[in-house]
């Protein structure tokens, strides 16, 4: 018998494991379920042809979330070049401004959250609600601690103005140009402090 | 008090986050992809 009949746990085994977390993340990358299910199976095919590259016993989760990210991105790379700005006409149905009752509602959140930049929507996800440390977030999309730590800011600050209209203090605190830019108003008038 | 205000905003987004993901997290995952584990699997061995 060529192999031992005692061998070691395959890691490809572990890949179903992380299922349930790969969606959430796809979903957050792509904003579409059907989108992110083909993600994910790209992924999970990635994943199975380069195991060898990962590297028993580091995080697995990790790792599947940066192929996932990886085939996300130059999918897109690839489509962008084939369809015209399917983005901006996503981001035009998502842009009318968020009914406000008091508290934020979880449909107005959810399309604040859709309207943010790719890099500051998955590094929110990752650090704030996957449970990744900032070091893992930043192994996952490649870049420095210290660059998801800003994007984790800067997104959680667009939120809360996307969030905070309706409140007139917030309002005096707000970059208007950041808000014209969320939600496509015309372009900001110079305005004088 | 602004400073208060800010933390308690950040901690709704922080728990809206955590529920949009874990919305995600809890549905059912769709059998095509245990299916087509399974496949590459049974590919690995025939090979």
């Amino acid at each position: 018998m060529s192999e031992p009949e005692t061998a070691p746990r395959d890691p490809r085994e572990e890949i179903v494991e992380h299922l349930r977390p790969m969606r959430a993340f796809a979903m957050s990358l792509t904003r579409n379920s059907a989108a992110a299910d083909d993600l994910v199976q790209d992924a999970i095919m990635k994943a199975w042809q380069n195991i060898e590259k990962f590297e028993a016993g580091t995080n697995m989760r990790a790792w599947l979330f940066t192929i996932l990210r990886n085939t996300f991105y130059s999918n897109r790379r690839k489509a962008k070049r084939e369809v015209a700005d399917v983005d901006g006409a996503m981001a035009a149905t998502l842009s009318e401004k968020p009914a406000h009752d008091g508290r934020l509602a979880m449909k107005d959140f959810e399309k604040a959250f859709a309207q943010l930049p790719d890099e500051q929507r998955e590094a929110l996800i990752l650090v704030g609600a996957s449970g990744f440390t900032y070091e893992e977030a930043a192994i996952t999309c490649g870049v420095a601690v210290g660059t998801i730590k800003s994007r984790v800011n800067r997104g959680r600050n667009t939120l809360c103005e996307m969030l905070d209209l309706k409140d007139d203090e917030t309002m005096e605190m707000t970059d208007r140009a950041t808000m014209a830019v969320v939600f496509e108003m015309t372009p900001p008038q110079r305005f004088s402090s | 008090m602004k400073d208060n205000e800010k933390a308690k905003r950040e901690q709704q987004i922080d728990e809206n986050l955590r529920r949009v993901y874990q919305k995600v997290v809890e549905e059912d995952v769709p059998d095509r992809f245990k299916e087509l584990l399974e496949q590459l699997r049974a590919q690995e061995t025939s090979q």
